[in-house]
Order: structure tokens, then sequence, then C-alpha cells
């Protein structure tokens, strides 16, 4: 059990190098507390993958320290860390029953048959595995062989960490919601320091306590599942979290309005004078967006495709070129007709260059 | 889209393969079960006897004796090649320039021909003017083929371990490259030990290649004729009389074609036999590990 | 021309892959296969190519029985979830090879192959080698590839499934309008009760290699005609209440009572599945019909907008979703509400026997 704490890490796979660009991964510092549970969310190639293998021994980093609590591991093998990995696709040994997959971390560490015996048959029970314990791990479903990976992950109590390497890929859809809420459950019991790599923001919101968003090497956003949804930082959390993302169409401010397409628009707060040169966005959430019949007062629209995916509808609206994505429980507007736009402007954020700035309360 | 129509013409393109199977096995075949159930003495003058020359080789002694030897042979080839050709293959790098090097010099004794390796090893171990043998004699060994039975097998094993290790390798090498990097960080997570890594994660992945590499290994040196034919002529006596030997120097130094036909058909049954259950055993061992509890 | 296959059957040792499957696909249209691994989604597709042959059955195309006819013959185009392409070749010449194959001529290749880059978004990447594209560019490529050749049937078995969460998105935005340009009779594969909605078109769902049900994808979401379909097409997981009808009261042993309202009261005493949706259970009474449940609390999830309340009712699971945030401790008893105008009751063979318009008495 510790707290994991990394500093100033960088890595790139062409070994040392002054050039920004050759780097998988940017200078970076986080600390993750023990018994937290982090999810790492990000595109292909953002340098996730790279930070897990990092922490996990598998990688040495070109600069910057691993510290497990106050140690420098910086250098220590996978081995001698003591933590543990759940991989993409399940990595089971063949050859071996259920019972012995699970065993087997234990057993390697040369604990007695007498300690091993009620843990592991513990442990079968919490995964719901008791019923295959004697069976060739090989037969089983991918989901079931999933959670004997993860059960070697659990079985020895001092683990510093376990990591997940986008541990659902394989998993039916029905049954990643079974898996999900398991090892969320898993983590209460347990109370390890879990960190879970994926590209799917469900996966990464719903597991952890914090999810840390990278792009392109870089940590754009480190925060609560709720604020990255309510206040993203940088329009890339936007547009990357939420289901359609947060709709970003350029606009103009004006005091305590904002212009789109000289449409104006009351905020709830005044923001400062920018530069010509600046790029200004307004960012809104799909859900906090109203359709209203066009009498209403808000932004005239008109109305591309409405989708109705059963648990809500989905309208693609739009100003001109600027498009906008409204989730509503009903719509009522058709295709081709027009209609206003509501925002709901508690939750409407503005962006200078990609990044938040906040306003004055007036 | 096309009309369904049911076109026999298809079957002509079957006919070449009749042929050849026809003339190049089937035929063949037939006429040695022919031979073996006659007595001939020349001028193609043919007489029935039954299975006289099947009961007459199962009591002969000198059959007994090839049969054995070849089993020894074959046994000493399978447990010196497999686990040799898994070390090796294990060693050898898996990315890199040492991967073509590796792969090349590995491959190399498997391109030259049967009876330039039984050459090749003819001369290395002579006495007089071949390096191995001249080094082993100067270092006071008591090496010489021609006369020491011992010194026959050995030259013999250790030419077909040179020249067939490599096939060894190259499957089992392949086999192991198939093995996701996820296998050997989860074992190193789970403190495996290198041993286990083997028994646990390479062994059972290389099943497969391990299956075919035994049995095309037990079946060539079952069948070897060309290289100890080329050494040793089957000498020191008869100690490197193998099956095929004894079955050539019969045929046609002897020319008893009926007994020779026979030892042939019952040749060719072993093998069959031996093979079949080679596979069922290893094939077992692997639904054992996909059923087994089940 | 329309794609019919007849008490299609394919038997492979003693196991039935498809067992007796009858479905009609008009040109022109989009048709998902819908169900989970193994559910014969792809074995389905592969006798609708003539990769395989049925056991037993026919296959019509256009009024024609092509059953024996090999893939070759049949103008069809497949696009499978591993991104498929010839490495040595530029994207133009991979979208061009099934056209020089046909032997077209070099200036119709031209401007076929324009027309499909077009649709596709892939104009500026002609030149370049399939292995410089990023995942979803890739898949383009392979998507063109099928579209270039105006097959009269292309198949696509679980197309984004390989690809980042928010490209896949993108893609499932871009597809019905892509497939929509085309006259031919596009089928496709996923696992996801969200993409099918997302994608709109026919849903065929299958399960263990029979159609449960197939029609207009919404319809099959609103109005399952058996228990299975209702649980392939719903994600998050359907929440279910065996229950006993009896002397005119409907009970789940003693812990729920469903009042018999309704069409209920027509049903004979027997055995019944209630189902009804996640987002149909609620934390706070709704309607005055609304049943109080005591639950106890086993996980929840929170993805920042909204919250999965995984709970437990007398050992059945079922999940809430609430929009908001509500976090609950584990083990925690909460009351929850159900609506019974939200119901779909199953008989004992899981029939749907009454619709949840008809549940609550209006």
């Amino acid at each position: 059990m510790a707290n994991i704490t990394l500093k100033d890490i960088a890595h790139s796979y062409t070994g040392a190098s002054n050039n920004p660009d050759d780097y998988a991964l940017k200078k970076l510092n986080l600390t993750w507390r023990d018994g937290g549970a982090y999810a790492l969310l990000g595109p292909s190639g953002c340098g996730k993958t790279t930070l897990l293998n990092i922490i996990s021994g598998l990688l040495t980093p070109t600069k910057g320290q691993v510290l497990f609590n106050n140690d420098d591991v910086t250098r220590l093998p996978t081995e001698r860390r003591n933590i543990a990995q759940i991989f993409q696709f399940p990595v089971i040994y063949d050859t071996m029953t259920v019972f012995e997959n699970l065993a087997f971390p234990l057993k390697n560490r040369g604990r007695s048959k007498t300690e091993i015996e009620p843990r592991v048959i513990e442990l079968a029970k919490m995964l719901g595995l008791e019923k295959d314990l004697f069976t060739k791990a090989q037969h089983l479903t991918a989901d079931a062989k999933q959670k004997i990976s993860l059960g070697r992950g659990l079985i020895r109590q001092s683990v510093n960490a376990i990591l997940f390497d986008e541990p659902l890929t394989v998993i039916d859809p029905q049954l990643k919601w079974e898996l999900r809420s398991q090892l969320k459950y898993l983590h209460k019991q347990f109370g390890f320091t879990m960190i879970y790599v994926t590209h799917d923001q469900t996966e990464a919101l719903t597991f952890a306590d914090e999810v840390i968003v990278m792009f392109e090497g870089e940590i754009v956003q480190v925060g609560t599942p709720e604020a990255l949804f309510e206040r993203p930082e940088h329009t890339f959390v936007g547009y990357f979290i939420g289901s359609p993302g947060m709709n970003i169409v350029p606009c103009r401010l004006q005091g305590r309005s904002m212009l789109i397409e000289d449409h104006e628009i009351t905020l709830d707060q005044t923001y400062k004078e920018q530069p010509d040169s600046a790029k200004i966005e307004v960012g809104i959430r799909p859900e906090y967006l109203r359709l209203a019949p066009a009498e209403e007062k808000g932004l005239p629209v008109k109305i591309i495709k409405v989708d109705d995916i059963g648990r809500h509808k989905i309208a693609r609206v739009a100003v001109n070129d600027h498009t906008f994505h409204v989730v509503m429980p009903e719509i009522s507007g058709m295709t081709g007709d027009t209609a206003s736009l509501v925002f709901d402007t508690a939750h409407t954020n503005i962006y200078v260059n990609d990044h938040l700035i906040t306003g004055e309360q007036s | 889209m096309i009309a369904k129509q049911t076109n026999q013409k298809a079957w002509f393109m079957v006919l070449p393969v009749f042929l050849v199977v026809a003339f190049s096995a089937v035929i063949p075949l037939m006429t040695v079960v022919n031979y073996s159930f006659q007595d001939t003495f020349g001028s193609n003058q043919f007489f029935w006897v039954g299975m006289t020359w099947f009961r007459d080789l199962i009591h002969s002694e000198r059959f007994h004796d090839a049969f054995l030897r070849q089993i020894m042979f074959s046994s000493i080839i399978l447990a010196i090649e497999i686990p040799l050709g898994i070390a090796i293959a294990l060693t050898m790098p898996k990315k890199g320039w040492g991967v073509p090097v590796c792969l090349i010099s590995m491959a190399l004794p498997l391109l030259i021909p049967w009876n330039v390796v039984g050459t090749i090893w003819q001369i290395f171990g002579r006495v007089d003017i071949g390096l191995l043998g001249h080094t082993l004699a100067s270092l006071g060994f008591d090496y010489n083929y021609t006369q020491d039975p011992v010194a026959a097998w050995l030259t013999i094993i250790i030419m077909d371990v040179w020249h067939w290790t490599s096939l060894v390798v190259l499957l089992a090498y392949a086999g192991l490259c198939s093995i996701p990097d996820a296998y050997y960080q989860a074992a190193k997570i789970d403190g495996a030990s290198r041993l286990a890594v083997f028994r646990y994660i390479q062994l059972p992945k290389m099943q497969r290649v391990l299956l075919i590499a035994i049995l095309l290994r037990f079946m060539d040196s079952f069948m070897i004729y060309t290289e100890p034919f080329v050494i040793t002529g089957g000498g020191p006596g008869n100690s490197t009389t193998f099956m095929s030997i004894d079955l050539v120097k019969m045929a046609i130094g002897q020319f008893d074609l009926g007994p020779a036909a026979a030892m042939s058909l019952i040749y060719f049954l072993v093998i069959l036999l031996l093979s079949y259950v080679f596979y069922t055993v290893m094939s077992n061992i692997g639904e054992e590990s996909s059923n087994g509890g089940a | 021309m329309q794609l019919e296959l007849r008490n299609v059957c394919k038997k492979v040792g003693k196991e039935f892959h498809i067992s007796d499957v009858s479905l009609t696909f008009e040109p022109g249209t989009l048709n998902i296969l819908l169900g989970p691994t193994l559910s014969g989604k792809t074995s389905l597709m592969r006798l609708m190519a003539g990769l395989d042959q049925p056991t037993s059955g026919t296959v019509h195309f256009g009024g024609q029985d092509v059953t024996g006819i090999p893939v070759q013959k049949r103008n069809a185009a497949m696009v499978y979830q591993q991104f498929i392409n010839y490495p040595n070749l530029s994207v133009f010449e991979n979208i061009a090879s099934p056209l020089r194959i046909a032997r077209v001529a070099a200036p119709e290749i031209k401007k076929r192959v324009a027309k499909v880059a077009a649709l596709l978004k892939l104009e500026n990447m002609l030149k370049r080698s399939p292995n410089e594209l990023s995942g979803g560019q890739q898949q383009r490529t392979a998507l063109a590839r099928a579209l270039v050749k105006e097959a009269d049937l292309v198949l696509l078995d679980e197309p984004l499934a390989n690809l980042d969460y928010k490209l896949r998105e993108e893609l499932r935005e871009e597809l019905p309008r892509i497939f929509s340009e085309t006259g031919s009779i596009f089928v496709y594969a996923t696992t996801e009760p969200s993409e099918a909605l997302l994608l709109g078109g026919n849903t065929a769902s299958l399960h263990q290699g029979e159609i449960t049900q197939f029609g207009p994808t919404i319809e099959v979401f609103s109005r399952p005609q058996n228990l299975i379909t209702a649980k392939t097409l719903s994600d998050p997981p359907l929440n279910s209440l065996p229950v006993t009808k009896l002397n005119n009261r409907m009970l789940f042993k003693s812990h729920v009572e469903i009042p018999v309202l309704g069409q209920l009261p027509q049903l004979p005493d027997d055995d019944y599945t209630i189902a009804f949706r996640p987002h149909h259970l609620y934390l706070h009474r709704t309607s005055e019909r609304a049943i109080a449940v005591k639950a106890k609390v086993a996980v929840t999830e929170i993805t920042g907008s909204e919250s999965y309340v995984h709970i437990d009712i007398a050992g059945i699971r079922w999940v809430l979703l609430a929009p908001g945030i509500h976090n609950f401790d584990v083990n925690e008893t909460i009351e929850i509400f159900m609506d019974p105008s939200k119901f779909y009751v199953f008989d004992r063979n899981d029939c749907l026997v009454v619709t949840p318009e008809n549940v609550a008495d209006v």
C-alpha cells in the first residue's frame, strides 16, 4: 500500500532528446493517493499506456522519478514493485485450473498451502468463480477469464496498486456492466489503489473518483467526473467527455452577452475584453440546450436531423455553418423546421484559445 | 448475379491429380503388395506363397535387429533434438539484427542435400584427412567410425542432430514468437520464476508446433537412409544397418523381391501406426488441457 | 435487388450455428444484426456473402436462388473488424483494387474512386500508404473499397469495434448518410444496442443462432416481442422481476406487489416476468401510480451527469439510471419507485403479453 508520485516524468521511445516532438510523454507531475480509484482517459496514442507501463516498471522513463511512498522505484523491475496489472486481453495460464491460476502469485512467493487455500476460495466467491474453481481456465468465456486475471491481482493482499489496461475491450456490453460494477465493488471492499486506462469515457467516469484526461502526451485536466462534465478546462476535454461531446462554437463577447453569428445571448457573467487575435468559443453540453418553438426567445436554428435513440432524442441543429447537438427526452420539431435554441446560461462556458476563462458575477 | 447451375466439368480438373497419384503411389504400392505374396526366381516367373514372407520376417532375427536399431535411433534423435531445439529457440533474440542472422544460420543445414550431408560428415570424421577424426585421434581418443560401432553411431547421431535440430528450432521459435508480450508481463507481475514461465506459458503455447516437430522428426529419422548409407554403408558389421538400409540390401543387393516387399509393407505399417499413436497422444494432451475437469 | 433468406440453417458438427432463419432485406436499407458474441452474426453474414453454404434452406437475391454460388460470383463486399488494407498500395490503389480486378477502364476508376473518397472524406489521403493513417482513416479506406464496387450487398462485421470511442461516435453519425447515398443493401453486425439505435434502420435481434425479432430499430427497442429481444436491446441491462399472479394479486415473493390494473386482470393466474429499462426506475415519486420499493445499494457509478445505482432487491440485481449526481453508501437502504406505465409483461414462455400502455389504467 503506497502513495504513488510521478516526479517530472517524461518519456521518449527514441532515447533522451532535446526535441519535444520525440516525447510520447511530455513532462508531468502527479500524485496518487493510496486507495484511490483513478482513470487515465484519452484517445489512442495519447501516452496513457506509456504512463501505465512506467508505473508498472515495464518501461523505464527517459526522465524523472517514480516514487512509491518516498521510495524511488524508477529503476526497480516489475516483480519487485509489488503491483498487479490486468491487460486488454485476458492472460491466463492455459494448463492450470482456475484455482491454480488464482493461487499462482502466492505460490510463487512461497506461501503455505494452508494460507493459500482459504484465500483463493474466498476470492473466487467474491468474483463469482466458485463453481468453476477446478475447471481448466482455458475453457471459460472471455469475461470469466478476465475475472481470473483480475483475481490474480487481488489475491495478494499487499499490492501497491492494481493497473488496468483497457480491460473490458473483449467483453460484450451486457457483461461489461456486470464486470464494471463488480470492479467498483471490489475496490470498495479491498481499498487497493486502482489505475484504469481507457479510451472509453463511460468506463473512466463510472470507475474513477478522479479522471486524468490526456492528449498528445500531456495531461489536459485532472478532476472528478462531475468537474470534467460541468467545467472542462480545455475544449478537448469538452469534446472528449460526454456523448455527444460538448458543442463548441465560435462567438464574440460583448459585455454581459455573447454573439453567435450576430444573435445576442445574455450570459450570467461578465468576461474581460479579449484581444482581437484570440479565438473565442462558447462551449455548452447538449444536455443543457433546449429546443423551443420558433416564437420563443433564443437562437434561431434549423433542425437538420432528429434521432430517436430510445432513452432520449438527439437533434442536430445549425446556425449557418455552426452545428449543435441537442439532447432532450422529447423533441416536437421535425427535420427542416426552424426552432429556437435556448441556452442554460448557468452551464455555458467560454473558451479563449481553447482554455476555459472565468468571468465575474455581476 | 449468375443463376445457379451445377457444372459436372469440374470433375475433369481433378483428373491430373488422380493420374499423378495413381502412377506415383497407388500402382507402385500395389506392385509391392503383389510381390509380397509371391516368390520369383527371375525371368518374370512368380509363384504364390501366401503369408510365408511375412511369417519368416516376423521371426527373423535380422529383421528384429534392424527394427530395434531403428527404434533406438529414432528415440535417441527425438530425445536430443526436441529439447535441444527448444533450448536454442529460447535463447534466440526476439528482435533486432540478431533475428535474421540466427534464422539464416539455422536454416543453412536444412538447405544441404542429404547425400552431401553424408559425404561432408564422412570426410569430416575420417581419421586420416578429416578435421574431426584427425583432431580426435591426435587428442588421443580411439575414434574410428569404420571400425568401432559406438563411433559409427555417434557420428551418425551427431550428424543428424547437426542437420535437423534447426528444423525443431525454427518451429519452436515460430511458436514462441506468437506468444503476446502480455503473458510475460503478467508472469513477471505474478512473480513467476524462469522455469515457471517455461512450464506454464511457453511450453503450452508451443504445444501445437512441437507436435508437428515431433511427427516430422520421428518419420524422417525412422526412414533415414542416405546419410548412414554414405558414411558407413550400414557397418561396421551390421551395427548401423537401419531398416531402410536393410531393405535396400535385401531388394537390390540380394534381389529377394518377395521378402523385401513384405518388409517394406511392415515398415510402412509401423510408421503409420507409430505416427498415429504420437498424434493421438499429443492431441489428447491438448484436449485434456482444454477440456480437462469439465 | 432484394436479399432473402428462407429457413436457413447452418449446422457445424452437432451444433446449430444458425437455426431456421428467414429474413428479407430491401435494397437501399440498413439492416443491423444485433446480438452478443457467438450469437451467430458472423455466421449469418458468411451465408449471405456466399463464403459458407447453408446446411439447409435457400438464399435468394433479386428473386433468384443463389444458394450454391460462391462469393466470387456474387456482387458482395465485406468490411471486417480488423482494418484490412493492402499495406504496399496507396490509399487510392487500395480503393481502386476491386475495380482493377473487374477490369474497369482507368478514367472510370479515377472518377469512381474520387466520388467515394469524397463521400468518406479521404480526398487528401489518397497518395498516402495505409500504415500512415489513423485507425479511423484506415477503416474508412476499407469501407471505401467496399463501397466503390457498388456492390448489391455490403456486409459490415463490427466495423467500429477496434476504434476509439470518440472515433466510433463520429463514424456512427456519418454512416447513415453514407449508406443512404447508395442503393445497396447494408448489413451491419454489432454487439452494442446503443450503436444500433444511433444508426437507425432495421434491426434483427439474434440469440443463439435464432432471430428473435426483426423490424425498424426503434420499434424493436420500444416493442420487444419477447424477453430475449428486450434484453438484447437494453444497455444498461434490462431490469426484470419474476412475479406470480394469484387471486387478482401480483406478487414477487412478499417483497413487491404490483397493482393489478389495465389489462392485467384479464391475465390467467400464472408466473410472469415484469421488465422495464433502468431509466424508468426513479429515486423520487414521479406519479400517483408509482410503486415504492425498498432496495439495498450495491454500488453507485457516476458519470458526471448521470448516476447508475446498482441495487439489490431480495437477491435480484437492478440498475437505476438517474440524471444528476447521487451518491449512496454500499449496503445503504433506499426507497426507489417503479412506474407501471413503463412495464412490459412477459408470460412464462418469455413472450410479451401486455405492453406498457396497457399495464397502467389511464
